[in-house]
């Protein structure tokens, strides 16, 4: 027996009061059981972080639209030597610069590793902490795996999709640090009360919505990396993109309809669509340079190199953004849980 | 939206999805077994030696039937020990004549097996481009490849039959000597830090192979008489057969055209 269980919050409560174990919260506040002291310099590094992973991913962009990706031929050393600058000419320049960037985010994850380890009382954040560390190491072994076997589609499309959870893991971890997220009576409340909303009764929730757009997304990014490494056309690419645009439309129109007055929600919400908008722009721009102008061409040229590298750095951004919304729906949507109860018991109640 | 429907719309969407990821896998199986078809191939019975007395030779002329593609241009700025002749030789037509084509005996000569040369094969890096762009060479023999400008080059052939490799070259440092065990045709040679720079070997079982010059002129000697099949492969336009006999001390002249490729 199915029963729709109201307990914890009705409708039109406040946003920030909903959560199964705890009524009068949201679900999402579970992240928070353990009290948080917000570290400025902490959350100030992981921001930090994030945007380095950004520019490493952009740099490794550019080396894949330079077709620089096997210029320096061995791993883990570049011409035989760690950190010595090589000549410093043609898809060099792409693939050591990319190196140099990678180890230098390595290091910057170790430290956000360790710091968080240090300071964190949650301890879910220390776990995520070493888990951003294990993702960069996975990635690392990959790029040089992609090096020592000449590139094979699937492995440098593994390279390029475990960047971006990366990515998506770094900012996470500066979301999950920001004053906002450690210190709730920090956040924006203009007339000084949370906003009332109604939760989430709707099929499919808004929740399940922003993982539909994650799945279709990582979906999205697989088939590109397939194409831009030669392992498969391009329009499977194309055909998804489809899909990526209804199941992201979808998610943000629900979110920007439905809970535009929970700041948490409407800002990534916001965010995604332009985004969204941007990368199908960014993405017919890349078909008709590299697909349909650039077929005969000799050589990567600035304008196929341009859009390809933005749609690459756009795709990462909306990637992050949708994984935000998520969390941020998690955590201040509140939703009406649905509890399978024993046919005993829900004969009891009956009765 | 109701569940049911919902429902339906996230299968429908995860179909979808999972059948344009299985797209990325069946390129490479109907590559794998399109090789398979090949090795398999039937053999014919073992042929008599060759008499040197009665060896004959074909050769012609290959010519490029329309209007000529305008040479692209290439940016070699990224280098500027790069200094070559910026065009690209891809398709290289002068007054109708088409350089470049590899031409040789694909079929006829049965079971014969060939001594490998003992010289190796050069190729020449300098202007920031391949000297040849298009190079013949028995399975087996040295290709010795130098690096004569003031740059550093890489070397990266990407076989489909063959083991792929990847090795960098400063300037004046020693010639890489390598070899390539099995047959291949247009086995792509590209330098990764000048992405301009690509140029084919082509392995293959027999001496008997040719590229064609400027003035697409061909000549292969020494061939038993008997039935051929002569191949003109280019790297754009793609494959076309010829039939031949030649019979003992026989010249022959065979001709071939390409037709500009459809976009």
């Amino acid at each position: 027996m199915t029963r729709v269980a109201e307990r914890g919050w009705q409708c039109a409560q406040p946003a920030a009061s909903a959560d199964r174990n705890h009524p009068g919260r949201p679900r999402g506040t579970t992240l928070n059981s353990i009290p948080a002291t917000y570290n400025r310099a902490h959350h100030a590094f992981a921001v930090f972080t994030a945007c380095a992973a950004l520019v490493v991913i952009t740099a490794g962009a550019l080396v894949t639209s330079n077709d620089a990706g096997l210029s320096v031929p061995d791993w883990p050393t570049s011409f035989g030597y760690l950190v010595k600058v090589p000549h410093f000419v043609g898809g060099v320049r792409y693939e050591w610069s990319h190196r140099m960037l990678a180890g230098t985010l390595g290091m910057l994850t170790l430290t956000i590793a360790i710091w968080t380890l240090l300071v964190e009382r949650r301890r879910w954040m220390r776990w995520l902490a070493i888990g951003a560390l294990c993702t960069f190491v996975t990635q690392a072994t990959l790029g040089g795996m992609t090096v020592l076997f000449f590139q094979p589609p699937w492995l440098s499309t593994a390279h390029a999709t475990v960047a971006q959870t990366f990515f998506c893991i770094a900012v996470a971890i500066a979301l999950f640090t920001g004053r906002k997220f450690v210190d709730r009576s920090q956040e924006d409340r203009p007339q000084g009360q949370p906003p009332r909303v109604d939760f989430d009764q709707r099929h499919p929730s808004l929740f399940t919505l922003t993982l539909l757009s994650i799945f279709v997304l990582y979906v999205q990014l697989i088939l590109g990396g397939m194409f831009r490494h030669h392992g498969m056309s391009w329009w499977p690419h194309v055909a998804n993109a489809v899909i990526v645009s209804f199941v992201l439309a979808w998610t943000s129109v629900r979110a920007l309809s439905v809970y535009s007055k929970i700041d948490a929600v409407r800002q990534p919400a916001v965010v995604m669509l332009s985004l969204l908008i941007t990368q199908l722009c960014l993405g017919f721009t890349a078909f008709l340079t590299r697909v349909a102008w650039g077929r005969s061409s000799v050589q990567p040229e600035l304008p196929m190199v341009m859009a390809t590298v933005a749609h690459v750095a756009v795709g990462a951004l909306l990637l992050a953004t949708t994984v935000v919304l998520a969390i941020q729906v998690w955590r201040n949507v509140p939703v009406a849980l649905e509890e399978r109860v024993p046919q005993a018991q829900g004969d009891a109640s009956a009765a | 939206m109701n569940k049911k429907a919902f429902r339906m719309t996230s299968l429908s969407a995860l179909a979808v999805c999972a059948f344009l990821l299985t797209l990325a896998c069946n390129k490479s199986n109907t590559e794998q077994s399109s090789n398979n078809m090949s090795q398999t191939a039937a053999t014919t019975p073992a042929a008599a030696p060759i008499d040197p007395a009665t060896v004959a030779t074909v050769n012609g002329t290959v010519k490029f039937d329309g209007v000529a593609p305008k040479p692209v241009k290439i940016d070699m700025s990224q280098d500027p020990a790069c200094k070559g002749t910026n065009e690209a030789e891809a398709v290289v037509v002068t007054d109708g004549d088409l350089a470049n084509v590899f031409v040789y005996v694909k079929e006829g000569l049965g079971t014969r097996t060939f001594d490998v040369p003992t010289t190796p094969v050069v190729l020449d890096q300098s202007g920031c481009k391949y000297h040849p762009h298009v190079l013949g060479v028995m399975a087996g023999q040295t290709v010795q490849i130098k690096n004569d400008d003031m740059t550093t080059h890489n070397i990266h052939p990407t076989p489909k039959d063959n083991r792929e490799w990847n090795e960098s070259q400063p300037p004046s440092s020693p010639a890489i000597e390598k070899n390539f065990a099995r047959e291949e045709i247009m086995l792509p040679v590209k330098c990764n830090q000048h992405p301009w720079m690509k140029m084919y070997i082509n392995v293959v079982k027999s001496p008997f192979y040719a590229v064609t010059d400027k003035a697409g002129k061909y000549e292969i000697k020494g061939l038993p008489p008997g039935d051929y099949t002569i191949a003109f492969v280019q790297e754009k336009l793609g494959e076309q057969d010829q039939k031949v006999t030649v019979g003992p001390k026989d010249t022959k002249t065979v001709d071939q055209s390409f037709k500009a490729a459809a976009d």
